[in-house]
Protein backbone atom coordinates (compact mmCIF):
# COMPACT_ATOMS: atom_id res chain seq x y z
CA UNK A 1 0.00 0.00 0.00
CA UNK A 2 1.94 3.21 -0.73
CA UNK A 3 2.10 5.99 0.89
CA UNK A 4 -0.20 9.13 -0.39
CA UNK A 5 0.98 13.14 0.00
CA UNK A 6 -2.35 14.67 0.36
CA UNK A 7 0.03 17.76 0.89
CA UNK A 8 1.59 17.24 -2.25
CA UNK A 9 -2.01 16.76 -4.01
CA UNK A 10 -3.42 19.42 -2.72
CA UNK A 11 -0.06 21.80 -3.64
CA UNK A 12 0.35 22.96 0.08
CA UNK A 13 3.05 23.03 3.01
CA UNK A 14 2.01 20.86 5.95
CA UNK A 15 2.11 24.32 7.60
CA UNK A 16 -0.91 25.31 5.79
CA UNK A 17 -3.99 26.74 7.69
CA UNK A 18 -7.71 25.07 7.11
CA UNK A 19 -8.50 28.28 4.95
CA UNK A 20 -5.32 27.42 2.76
CA UNK A 21 -6.27 23.74 2.21
CA UNK A 22 -9.64 25.01 1.78
CA UNK A 23 -8.76 27.33 -1.20
CA UNK A 24 -6.38 25.04 -2.46
CA UNK A 25 -8.88 22.07 -2.88
CA UNK A 26 -11.62 24.74 -4.31
CA UNK A 27 -8.82 26.02 -7.02
CA UNK A 28 -7.92 22.29 -7.96
CA UNK A 29 -11.46 21.12 -7.37
CA UNK A 30 -12.69 23.95 -10.30
CA UNK A 31 -10.08 22.59 -12.66
CA UNK A 32 -10.81 18.66 -12.53
CA UNK A 33 -14.46 18.44 -11.43
CA UNK A 34 -16.41 15.63 -13.56
CA UNK A 35 -19.20 18.02 -14.62
CA UNK A 36 -16.53 20.50 -16.04
CA UNK A 37 -14.26 17.15 -17.78
CA UNK A 38 -17.51 15.16 -18.98
CA UNK A 39 -15.99 11.90 -20.45
CA UNK A 40 -12.42 12.47 -18.92
CA UNK A 41 -11.33 9.21 -16.76
CA UNK A 42 -7.92 11.08 -15.80
CA UNK A 43 -9.56 14.28 -14.77
CA UNK A 44 -12.30 11.93 -12.54
CA UNK A 45 -9.42 9.87 -11.35
CA UNK A 46 -7.59 13.56 -9.90
CA UNK A 47 -10.82 14.48 -8.58
CA UNK A 48 -11.40 11.44 -6.70
CA UNK A 49 -7.56 12.20 -5.18
CA UNK A 50 -8.67 15.70 -4.47
CA UNK A 51 -11.78 14.81 -2.41
CA UNK A 52 -9.74 12.17 -0.24
CA UNK A 53 -6.67 14.64 0.29
CA UNK A 54 -9.42 17.66 1.26
CA UNK A 55 -11.11 15.00 3.26
CA UNK A 56 -8.28 14.25 5.48
CA UNK A 57 -6.53 17.32 5.77
CA UNK A 58 -9.82 19.80 6.17
CA UNK A 59 -10.69 17.41 9.23
CA UNK A 60 -8.33 18.66 11.82
CA UNK A 61 -8.23 14.73 13.57
CA UNK A 62 -7.65 13.15 10.43
CA UNK A 63 -4.83 15.79 9.58
CA UNK A 64 -3.39 14.78 13.36
CA UNK A 65 -3.06 11.25 12.68
CA UNK A 66 -1.86 11.38 9.03
CA UNK A 67 0.47 14.11 10.58
CA UNK A 68 1.76 12.25 12.73
CA UNK A 69 2.83 9.10 11.37
CA UNK A 70 2.79 10.20 7.69
CA UNK A 71 4.66 8.26 5.50
CA UNK A 72 5.34 6.18 8.55
CA UNK A 73 1.56 5.27 9.03
CA UNK A 74 2.46 1.63 8.57
CA UNK A 75 4.54 1.35 11.79
CA UNK A 76 2.66 4.42 13.56
CA UNK A 77 -0.84 1.89 13.29
CA UNK A 78 1.45 -0.62 15.16
CA UNK A 79 2.71 1.34 17.83
CA UNK A 80 -1.59 2.73 18.12
CA UNK A 81 -2.33 -0.94 18.49
CA UNK A 82 0.33 -1.53 21.23
CA UNK A 83 -0.89 1.07 22.92
CA UNK A 84 -4.26 0.41 22.76
CA UNK A 85 -3.61 -3.22 24.31
CA UNK A 86 -1.76 -1.22 27.32
CA UNK A 87 -4.67 1.13 28.39
CA UNK A 88 -7.97 -1.72 27.39
CA UNK A 89 -10.31 0.92 29.13
CA UNK A 90 -9.61 3.72 26.99
CA UNK A 91 -11.29 4.34 23.62
CA UNK A 92 -9.33 4.89 20.57
CA UNK A 93 -9.58 7.90 19.63
CA UNK A 94 -8.84 7.16 15.91
CA UNK A 95 -11.29 4.17 15.56
CA UNK A 96 -11.86 3.89 12.20
CA UNK A 97 -15.14 2.10 10.58
CA UNK A 98 -17.19 2.23 14.26
CA UNK A 99 -18.63 6.26 14.04
CA UNK A 100 -21.60 6.65 11.24
CA UNK A 101 -22.21 9.67 9.32
CA UNK A 102 -19.39 9.85 6.96
CA UNK A 103 -19.10 7.29 3.89
CA UNK A 104 -16.14 9.55 1.75
CA UNK A 105 -16.88 10.11 -1.81
CA UNK A 106 -18.50 7.39 -3.24
CA UNK A 107 -16.60 5.25 -0.15
CA UNK A 108 -14.93 2.48 -1.99
CA UNK A 109 -13.57 4.87 -4.38
CA UNK A 110 -11.01 6.10 -1.51
CA UNK A 111 -7.67 4.76 -1.56
CA UNK A 112 -6.64 1.68 0.41
CA UNK A 113 -4.11 3.87 2.13
CA UNK A 114 -6.72 6.19 2.89
CA UNK A 115 -9.73 3.30 4.32
CA UNK A 116 -6.36 1.66 6.03
CA UNK A 117 -5.49 4.74 7.95
CA UNK A 118 -9.70 6.09 8.60
CA UNK A 119 -11.75 2.99 8.15
CA UNK A 120 -14.08 2.59 5.38
CA UNK A 121 -16.27 4.60 7.53
CA UNK A 122 -13.80 7.17 7.85
CA UNK A 123 -15.41 8.68 11.03
CA UNK A 124 -15.37 12.14 10.73
CA UNK A 125 -15.86 13.67 14.28
CA UNK A 126 -17.27 16.99 12.78
CA UNK A 127 -19.93 15.30 11.48
CA UNK A 128 -19.59 16.82 7.63
CA UNK A 129 -23.00 17.20 5.99
CA UNK A 130 -22.16 18.13 2.74
CA UNK A 131 -23.37 16.51 -0.24
CA UNK A 132 -21.59 15.19 -2.53
CA UNK A 133 -22.60 13.43 -5.94
CA UNK A 134 -20.88 10.31 -6.87
CA UNK A 135 -18.00 10.02 -9.37
CA UNK A 136 -18.92 9.15 -12.95
CA UNK A 137 -17.47 5.93 -13.76
CA UNK A 138 -15.85 5.31 -17.31
CA UNK A 139 -16.49 1.74 -19.12
CA UNK A 140 -15.55 0.62 -22.45
CA UNK A 141 -17.59 -1.83 -24.34
CA UNK A 142 -15.92 -3.51 -27.27
CA UNK A 143 -18.04 -4.44 -30.75
CA UNK A 144 -17.90 -5.82 -33.87
CA UNK A 145 -19.52 -3.71 -36.99
CA UNK A 146 -22.30 -6.41 -37.11
CA UNK A 147 -22.90 -5.63 -33.45
CA UNK A 148 -23.02 -2.19 -34.41
CA UNK A 149 -25.54 -2.68 -37.06
CA UNK A 150 -28.40 -4.78 -35.14
CA UNK A 151 -30.09 -2.88 -31.75
CA UNK A 152 -29.26 -5.41 -28.71
CA UNK A 153 -29.09 -5.43 -25.38
CA UNK A 154 -26.57 -6.39 -23.20
CA UNK A 155 -25.15 -7.33 -19.71
CA UNK A 156 -22.24 -5.40 -18.14
CA UNK A 157 -20.62 -5.72 -15.07
CA UNK A 158 -19.64 -1.80 -14.14
CA UNK A 159 -17.88 -1.26 -10.77
CA UNK A 160 -19.40 -4.91 -9.47
CA UNK A 161 -22.75 -3.88 -10.11
CA UNK A 162 -25.10 -5.78 -13.40
CA UNK A 163 -26.80 -3.72 -16.02
CA UNK A 164 -28.28 -4.32 -18.80
CA UNK A 165 -28.48 -1.87 -21.49
CA UNK A 166 -29.85 -1.39 -25.01
CA UNK A 167 -27.16 -0.84 -27.02
CA UNK A 168 -29.08 1.07 -30.19
CA UNK A 169 -28.20 -0.19 -34.01
CA UNK A 170 -25.60 2.69 -35.83
CA UNK A 171 -23.69 3.75 -32.67
CA UNK A 172 -20.27 5.00 -34.11
CA UNK A 173 -16.58 4.30 -32.80
CA UNK A 174 -15.75 6.66 -29.72
CA UNK A 175 -19.49 7.22 -29.48
CA UNK A 176 -20.39 7.84 -25.80
CA UNK A 177 -23.49 7.14 -24.08
CA UNK A 178 -24.49 8.53 -20.98
CA UNK A 179 -26.83 5.89 -18.25
CA UNK A 180 -27.73 8.55 -15.49
CA UNK A 181 -27.58 7.47 -11.89
CA UNK A 182 -25.19 4.65 -12.13
CA UNK A 183 -22.21 6.10 -11.61
CA UNK A 184 -20.37 5.83 -8.03
CA UNK A 185 -22.93 6.41 -4.85
CA UNK A 186 -23.15 10.21 -3.43
CA UNK A 187 -21.78 11.03 0.30
CA UNK A 188 -24.41 12.26 2.81
CA UNK A 189 -27.36 11.55 0.30
CA UNK A 190 -25.51 13.28 -2.46
CA UNK A 191 -27.08 12.12 -5.92
CA UNK A 192 -25.10 8.83 -7.47
CA UNK A 193 -23.08 9.99 -10.39
CA UNK A 194 -23.54 8.47 -13.73
CA UNK A 195 -21.94 6.23 -16.19
CA UNK A 196 -20.46 6.75 -19.50
CA UNK A 197 -19.77 3.80 -21.39
CA UNK A 198 -17.72 4.60 -24.62
CA UNK A 199 -18.08 2.01 -27.50
CA UNK A 200 -15.19 1.08 -29.19
CA UNK A 201 -15.69 -0.74 -32.63
CA UNK A 202 -13.23 -3.10 -34.06
CA UNK A 203 -11.79 -2.43 -37.88
CA UNK A 204 -13.64 -4.81 -40.15
CA UNK A 205 -11.62 -6.81 -42.59
CA UNK A 206 -14.63 -6.46 -45.47
CA UNK A 207 -16.12 -2.56 -44.60
CA UNK A 208 -14.74 0.66 -43.97
CA UNK A 209 -16.89 3.06 -42.45
CA UNK A 210 -17.97 6.73 -42.58
CA UNK A 211 -20.93 7.41 -40.51
CA UNK A 212 -23.64 5.05 -41.76
CA UNK A 213 -21.60 4.52 -45.08
CA UNK A 214 -20.07 1.69 -46.02
CA UNK A 215 -17.37 1.10 -48.65
CA UNK A 216 -16.09 -2.22 -49.98
CA UNK A 217 -13.41 -3.18 -52.67
CA UNK A 218 -14.65 -6.05 -55.17
CA UNK A 219 -11.81 -7.93 -56.99
CA UNK A 220 -13.44 -8.34 -60.55
CA UNK A 221 -11.65 -10.31 -63.55
CA UNK A 222 -11.00 -9.04 -66.45
CA UNK A 223 -13.46 -10.80 -68.85
CA UNK A 224 -16.18 -9.74 -66.67
CA UNK A 225 -15.67 -6.42 -66.81
CA UNK A 226 -14.86 -5.81 -70.27
CA UNK A 227 -18.32 -8.32 -71.80
CA UNK A 228 -20.29 -7.56 -68.06
CA UNK A 229 -21.44 -10.16 -66.01
CA UNK A 230 -22.78 -10.31 -62.59
CA UNK A 231 -20.75 -10.53 -59.76
CA UNK A 232 -21.45 -11.23 -55.90
CA UNK A 233 -21.21 -9.04 -53.41
CA UNK A 234 -20.77 -9.74 -49.76
CA UNK A 235 -22.79 -7.23 -47.09
CA UNK A 236 -23.34 -6.91 -44.13
CA UNK A 237 -26.77 -8.81 -44.32
CA UNK A 238 -25.56 -11.65 -46.38
CA UNK A 239 -24.61 -11.91 -50.37
CA UNK A 240 -26.26 -10.13 -53.16
CA UNK A 241 -25.26 -10.76 -57.17
CA UNK A 242 -25.47 -7.25 -58.64
CA UNK A 243 -24.97 -6.53 -62.60
CA UNK A 244 -21.59 -5.11 -63.83
CA UNK A 245 -21.93 -2.96 -66.94
CA UNK A 246 -20.10 -4.18 -69.73
CA UNK A 247 -16.05 -2.23 -70.26
CA UNK A 248 -16.29 -1.46 -66.70
CA UNK A 249 -13.24 0.83 -65.95
CA UNK A 250 -10.62 -0.15 -62.68
CA UNK A 251 -11.58 1.99 -60.11
CA UNK A 252 -15.40 2.27 -60.94
CA UNK A 253 -17.42 3.01 -57.92
CA UNK A 254 -21.49 1.28 -57.70
CA UNK A 255 -23.97 2.51 -55.07
CA UNK A 256 -26.02 -0.34 -53.18
CA UNK A 257 -28.36 2.13 -51.53
CA UNK A 258 -29.62 0.92 -48.11
CA UNK A 259 -26.78 -1.97 -47.83
CA UNK A 260 -24.60 0.38 -45.24
CA UNK A 261 -25.43 0.59 -41.56
CA UNK A 262 -28.87 1.71 -39.65
CA UNK A 263 -28.57 5.45 -39.19
CA UNK A 264 -28.54 6.11 -35.61
CA UNK A 265 -31.98 6.49 -33.63
CA UNK A 266 -33.61 6.71 -36.79
CA UNK A 267 -35.81 3.66 -37.33
CA UNK A 268 -36.00 2.47 -41.12
CA UNK A 269 -33.09 4.75 -42.47
CA UNK A 270 -30.10 3.31 -43.25
CA UNK A 271 -27.12 4.21 -45.25
CA UNK A 272 -25.50 3.09 -48.64
CA UNK A 273 -22.91 0.33 -49.60
CA UNK A 274 -20.13 1.80 -52.13
CA UNK A 275 -18.51 -0.80 -53.98
CA UNK A 276 -15.28 -0.24 -56.01
CA UNK A 277 -14.12 -2.60 -58.13
CA UNK A 278 -10.48 -3.82 -58.82
CA UNK A 279 -10.16 -5.44 -62.06
CA UNK A 280 -7.53 -8.41 -62.29
CA UNK A 281 -5.50 -8.12 -64.89
CA UNK A 282 -4.56 -12.24 -65.70
CA UNK A 283 -1.12 -14.17 -64.63
CA UNK A 284 0.54 -17.22 -66.12
CA UNK A 285 -1.20 -16.99 -69.29
CA UNK A 286 -1.35 -19.90 -71.44
CA UNK A 287 0.12 -19.77 -75.15
CA UNK A 288 -3.17 -19.73 -76.50
CA UNK A 289 -4.49 -16.57 -74.27
CA UNK A 290 -1.18 -15.18 -75.25
CA UNK A 291 -2.66 -15.51 -79.16
CA UNK A 292 -5.89 -13.73 -78.23
CA UNK A 293 -4.68 -10.96 -76.47
CA UNK A 294 -2.35 -10.61 -79.60
CA UNK A 295 -5.03 -10.73 -82.21
CA UNK A 296 -6.93 -7.98 -79.57
CA UNK A 297 -4.21 -5.99 -79.93
CA UNK A 298 -3.97 -6.33 -83.14
CA UNK A 299 -7.99 -5.49 -83.66
CA UNK A 300 -7.25 -2.23 -81.78
CA UNK B 1 -46.91 14.05 -21.32
CA UNK B 2 -43.84 16.00 -19.95
CA UNK B 3 -42.89 15.71 -16.07
CA UNK B 4 -42.95 19.05 -14.43
CA UNK B 5 -41.66 19.74 -11.24
CA UNK B 6 -42.57 23.51 -9.15
CA UNK B 7 -39.18 24.83 -9.03
CA UNK B 8 -39.72 26.04 -5.12
CA UNK B 9 -39.99 22.51 -4.09
CA UNK B 10 -36.34 22.38 -6.59
CA UNK B 11 -35.61 25.26 -4.08
CA UNK B 12 -35.92 23.63 -0.93
CA UNK B 13 -34.51 20.19 -2.02
CA UNK B 14 -31.17 21.33 -3.47
CA UNK B 15 -31.13 24.55 -1.04
CA UNK B 16 -30.88 27.33 -3.81
CA UNK B 17 -32.71 30.41 -4.18
CA UNK B 18 -35.49 31.11 -6.63
CA UNK B 19 -33.51 34.00 -7.81
CA UNK B 20 -30.39 31.96 -8.79
CA UNK B 21 -32.90 29.41 -10.61
CA UNK B 22 -34.60 32.80 -12.62
CA UNK B 23 -31.08 34.28 -13.12
CA UNK B 24 -30.20 30.98 -15.11
CA UNK B 25 -33.42 30.77 -17.06
CA UNK B 26 -32.83 34.62 -17.98
CA UNK B 27 -29.45 33.82 -19.05
CA UNK B 28 -31.00 31.73 -21.52
CA UNK B 29 -29.30 28.69 -20.13
CA UNK B 30 -32.44 27.31 -18.32
CA UNK B 31 -35.76 26.72 -19.55
CA UNK B 32 -39.15 27.52 -17.41
CA UNK B 33 -42.76 26.97 -17.65
CA UNK B 34 -45.49 28.82 -16.32
CA UNK B 35 -48.34 27.88 -15.68
CA UNK B 36 -50.91 29.61 -13.45
CA UNK B 37 -48.63 31.88 -11.77
CA UNK B 38 -46.07 28.84 -11.18
CA UNK B 39 -43.37 28.47 -12.42
CA UNK B 40 -42.08 24.47 -13.38
CA UNK B 41 -39.31 23.04 -14.85
CA UNK B 42 -38.92 19.90 -17.03
CA UNK B 43 -37.07 16.56 -16.26
CA UNK B 44 -35.14 16.63 -19.48
CA UNK B 45 -34.10 20.59 -18.00
CA UNK B 46 -33.50 18.97 -14.14
CA UNK B 47 -30.41 17.35 -14.64
CA UNK B 48 -29.07 20.74 -16.49
CA UNK B 49 -29.90 22.97 -13.55
CA UNK B 50 -28.68 20.15 -11.24
CA UNK B 51 -25.31 20.41 -12.66
CA UNK B 52 -25.36 24.29 -12.70
CA UNK B 53 -26.18 23.63 -8.54
CA UNK B 54 -23.25 21.70 -8.38
CA UNK B 55 -21.10 24.12 -9.99
CA UNK B 56 -22.50 26.67 -7.86
CA UNK B 57 -22.40 24.81 -4.55
CA UNK B 58 -19.55 22.80 -4.69
CA UNK B 59 -17.04 25.53 -6.41
CA UNK B 60 -18.59 28.06 -5.98
CA UNK B 61 -19.19 29.59 -9.27
CA UNK B 62 -21.39 32.71 -9.55
CA UNK B 63 -23.86 32.76 -12.58
CA UNK B 64 -21.42 34.67 -14.99
CA UNK B 65 -19.05 31.75 -14.49
CA UNK B 66 -21.57 29.21 -15.09
CA UNK B 67 -22.76 31.07 -18.35
CA UNK B 68 -19.03 31.21 -19.52
CA UNK B 69 -18.29 27.77 -18.54
CA UNK B 70 -21.46 25.93 -19.99
CA UNK B 71 -20.83 27.57 -23.47
CA UNK B 72 -17.25 26.89 -23.67
CA UNK B 73 -18.48 23.35 -22.35
CA UNK B 74 -20.73 23.44 -25.27
CA UNK B 75 -17.84 24.03 -27.83
CA UNK B 76 -15.43 21.63 -26.38
CA UNK B 77 -18.40 18.86 -26.68
CA UNK B 78 -18.69 20.10 -30.31
CA UNK B 79 -15.09 19.68 -30.76
CA UNK B 80 -14.79 16.05 -29.32
CA UNK B 81 -17.67 15.18 -31.80
CA UNK B 82 -15.87 16.50 -34.59
CA UNK B 83 -12.21 14.78 -33.73
CA UNK B 84 -13.90 11.34 -33.41
CA UNK B 85 -15.63 12.05 -36.45
CA UNK B 86 -12.06 13.11 -38.12
CA UNK B 87 -10.44 10.09 -36.52
CA UNK B 88 -12.84 7.44 -37.74
CA UNK B 89 -12.66 8.65 -40.94
CA UNK B 90 -8.53 8.75 -40.61
CA UNK B 91 -9.14 4.94 -39.87
CA UNK B 92 -10.54 4.29 -43.48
Amino acid sequence: MAFIDYYQILGITKTATEKEVKNAYRKLARKYHPDLNPNDAEANKKFQQLNEANEVLSDPEKRKKYDKYGENWERGEEYEKYTQQQQNSRQSTYGGGQSSGFEGFGGDDFSDFFQSMFGQGGGSARGRQTKYRGQDLNAELHLDLKEAAETHKQALTVNGKNIRITIPAGVENGQTIKIAGHGAAGANGGPAGDLFIKFIIADDPHFKRDGSNLFTTVKLDIYTAVLGGEVMIETLNGKVKIKVKPETQNGTKVKLKGKGLPVYKKENEFGDLYVTYDIQIPVNITEKQKKLFEQLKDES
Amino acid sequence: MTNLIATTEICTYHNVTYTFISSLNEAGLLELEEINHTTYITESELQKLEKMIRMHQELEINIAGIEAITHLLQKVEQMQEELRVLKNRLRN
